[in-house]
């Protein structure tokens, strides 16, 4: 068995394994960054990103073939012809469904750093606190005070587009300047802002750059962001993070790697390395490091810890609280209300803005009282309609092609993001019976929304509805299109911070209480979810918990 | 990720429903239609790809839906190609037959409107055939239960919208493409006659 030792080890390359390479190759030590999938080479390997729609044989739409072979993917608009490359390979790497549950992966280099969705928010003390306050799960280790600093931290880094607006839900951070709202928006935003006290419509907080920025160029408004940007102008570990490791001379980057389990000391009471399985030659290698960090994705980085040191605990390591692999979190959503916009025959817009509106939480906030706890923001937009929309009085013929080959009213949506509890029994387990390409066990998951979401949705409606209608929109309807676990790509909270041994997974630094040189500071890290976009606070929690591994290690305390 | 806050806040819709096939456009989780068409569609392999004498019918009904203006029409789009793909690709195997049996009935709708058949049939008495067809489509789909199948001139007229505004001729000449926009502007002035910028 060939040996290997480094002074850390970051398994994953996705948006927070990206950070903790940076973060730990800027700080000296010596890196390898694990990734289970094949290399995506920044630029080079977009493949799509310079096409036209017309250069698709399907014009970017899928394909009965595509829906065979990814039928989980197939479940939303996530399936497409465009950047198919970038979504894991079904066949090869199965789940169990216990119940019904949508799991959208990208196995590669990047991760979803490549196909995210970019809206990048600060939790607020009201998330921190929730938790205690409600007398719910367990109380997070940390409040919005010792994330500030990382918050900022990362921001600058990723370069994250917004306004400063003032909100105490919505923490203010270190933005760019903002990208603009569109003449509705605008209009709909001020009507809201006049007729509510606490509820508030504010552009996007993006990590797309709108200014040069660490050798990446600004978004050029084209909306292709998930095929990969040539310019770089959205964070990406491409983009951002590995250019930067690379720059240190610190790092190495071994694709086709499948970590199947961190090797565990008895002795030391520590992990002395991982074990990998090299995806291509089904060879078994072994990395030694000091530290490790766990970025795998939610999911599977409780997988990771589920399947190592099964000597020591049976339910793997970090398992002594119970908690592994339970309090499966996500944001519910595809619910919420969309309208016409009388007038505005004589505005349009110029270029595709990456990026929405956004109206933060207000539900539960400020003295409100609902019959459910928490609350849920908004995402959304106005626009023309296109050449897709019904012209009723019309059938066929010249007038309706030159009618369609002109925009259409203005409409406006509002689709919301709620919270979702941590229940200790959605949870995610091995099923050993079942098993991948690799011959290694899968996941099976047993998770579900509750009497809280449920009611929550009603609200995600009714409110987008009156807002809409009170700012001038007509004709506005309310949706529900039904919502799978899974579905927001926002899977969190598998290996929870906690301030007890006996209830959590992760210390507040978001070490494994059972070794404390595994640090796990993905979306599993999360105690509750809160309902803002929760990548930016992962990038957060792995630069403040390098910076913590690092003066442990100078103080061998790890 | 990516566009939702477009993609769900806006359901995106053809000619006012769903789009046939495989779900084309974001329309929510799957409905009792799919279902329904996947029980009956065992008949699969019966399918023959459409050869290049009906993509040149096609081609010619869709000229009829989007025919020249002061821009090009469908035919100069090849929409005929583009549906045989279409049909072929992403069509459930009832919804091809569908199609496939609906060349055969729209000739005859033709020789029973215009005593000839489509091809043969002079510009004005196409557009005749294709209204009255269209307005036959649109009272069936307003009534029709999801295990019905659907009417092949939706599907027809799907495919020529689609296969024209993303083609090169419609996005370009049709509407306004902007590979590179380089800016947002959020508020850009319209006057009526301005095309619309494609989508991608």
């Amino acid at each position: 068995m060939e040996k290997y030792t480094y002074d850390a080890i970051v398994i994953g390359s996705g948006i927070s394994g990206g950070m903790a390479a940076k973060e730990l190759t800027e700080k000296g030590l010596k890196t390898i960054m694990l990734e289970r999938g094949r290399n995506i080479e920044h630029i080079k390997d977009y493949v799509n990103a310079n096409k036209a729609p017309w250069e698709y044989e399907h014009r970017g739409g899928k394909t009965q073939q595509m829906l065979a072979d990814y039928p989980v993917l197939g479940r939303d608009y996530t399936l497409n012809e465009t950047n198919l490359d970038f979504w894991v390979n079904e066949k090869d790497s199965p789940y169990v469904e216990v119940k019904p549950f949508d799991w959208f992966r990208g196995y590669h280099v990047g991760g979803r750093s490549l196909m995210w969705g970019r809206q990048s928010y600060r939790l607020s003390d009201y998330d921190f606190e929730a938790n205690a306050k409600d007398g719910i799960a367990v109380d997070w280790p940390i409040r919005y005070k010792d994330l500030a600093p990382w918050y900022s931290h990362a921001e600058k880094f990723a370069g994250i587009s917004g306004n400063r607006d003032g909100l105490p839900q919505l923490p203010d951070g270190d933005y760019m300047p903002a990208m603009e709202m569109n003449i509705v928006e605008k209009d709909v935003a001020a009507r809201i802002k006049k007729h509510y006290k606490d509820r508030h419509m504010v552009i996007g907080r993006t990590a797309n750059i709108t200014k040069p920025h660490n050798n990446r160029v600004n978004c050029q408004y084209r909306n292709k962001c998930w095929l990969g940007c040539p310019f770089g102008a959205y964070f990406s570990t491409q983009s951002a993070t590995l250019p930067a490791a690379v720059a240190t001379g610190n790092l190495t980057l071994r694709p086709f790697s499948i970590v199947t389990r961190i090797l565990y000391d008895k002795d030391t009471k520590r992990a002395k390395g991982v074990e990998i399985l090299d995806a291509e030659t089904n060879k078994t290698y072994e990395y030694y490091a000091k530290i490790i960090f766990l970025n795998a994705s939610a999911l599977n980085s409780a997988w990771v810890l589920m399947n190592s040191a099964t000597d020591v605990w049976p339910g793997g390591l970090g398992s002594s609280s119970g908690e592994l692999g339970h309090n499966v979190m996500d944001h519910h959503f595809r619910a919420g209300a969309h309208g016409e916009m009388p007038g505005y025959e004589d505005k349009y817009v110029y270029g595709r803005r990456a990026n929405g509106i956004y109206v933060p939480r207000f539900r539960n906030l400020f003295g409100d009282k609902r019959d459910y706890i928490r609350g849920f923001g908004y995402q959304g937009s106005a626009g023309r309609e296109g050449w897709s929309r019904e012209i009723p009085e019309m059938s066929i013929g010249g007038e309706f092609k030159d009618a369609l080959s002109e925009p259409g009213n203005w409409t406006m949506g509002l689709t919301g993001f709620g919270e979702t509890l941590p229940y200790h029994d959605n949870h995610i387990f091995l099923d050993k019976t079942k098993k991948d390409k690799w011959g290694l066990p899968v996941l099976a998951m047993d998770v579900s929304i509750r009497d809280n979401e449920q009611k929550m949705r009603i609200d995600m409606m009714q409110d987008a509805k009156e807002m809409l209608e009170i700012a001038g929109l007509q004709n506005v309807k309310t949706y529900n299109n039904g919502y799978n676990p899974g579905g927001g790509i926002h899977e969190m909270g598998t290996a929870r911070m906690g301030r007890d041994p006996k209830t959590s997974v992760l210390n507040q630094y978001n070490q494994v209480w059972d070794a404390p040189n595994v640090y796990v500071t993905d979306g599993a890290a999360m105690t509750s979810a809160a309902c803002q976009n929760p990548s930016l606070t992962y990038m957060a929690l792995t630069a403040r918990a390098v910076d913590h591994a690092v003066s442990e290690l100078k103080k061998q305390n790890v | 990720m990516i566009n939702r806050r477009d993609a769900l806040a806006r359901v995106a819709l053809l000619m006012g429903g769903a789009v046939i096939g495989a779900d084309y456009f974001l329309t929510g989780c799957s409905s009792d239609k799919d279902k329904a068409q996947t029980k009956n569609g065992d008949s699969a392999s019966n399918f023959k790809a459409l050869d290049t004498k009906q993509q040149a019918y096609l081609d010619e009904v869709g000229d009829t839906i989007l025919p020249a203006t002061k821009t090009p029409g469908a035919k100069a789009a090849r929409v005929g190609s583009f549906m045989a793909v279409m049909v072929r690709d992403s069509y459930k195997p009832a919804d091809q037959e569908t199609f496939t049996k609906g060349l055969g009935q729209l000739e005859e709708a033709s020789q029973k409107l215009n005593g000839k058949g489509f091809m043969e049939s002079t510009p004005a008495q196409r557009t005749a055939l294709l209204t009255a067809l269209d307005t036959e489509q649109k009272n069936y789909t307003k009534t029709k239960t999801p295990e019905q199948p659907n009417h092949y001139f939706r599907m027809m007229k799907e495919l020529t919208l689609l296969g024209y505004f993303t083609s090169e001729v419609g996005a370009t000449q049709a509407l306004r493409y902007l590979p590179v926009p380089g800016k947002y502007v959020g508020d850009y002035p319209y006057k009526k006659g301005d095309r619309a910028w494609a989508t991608t």
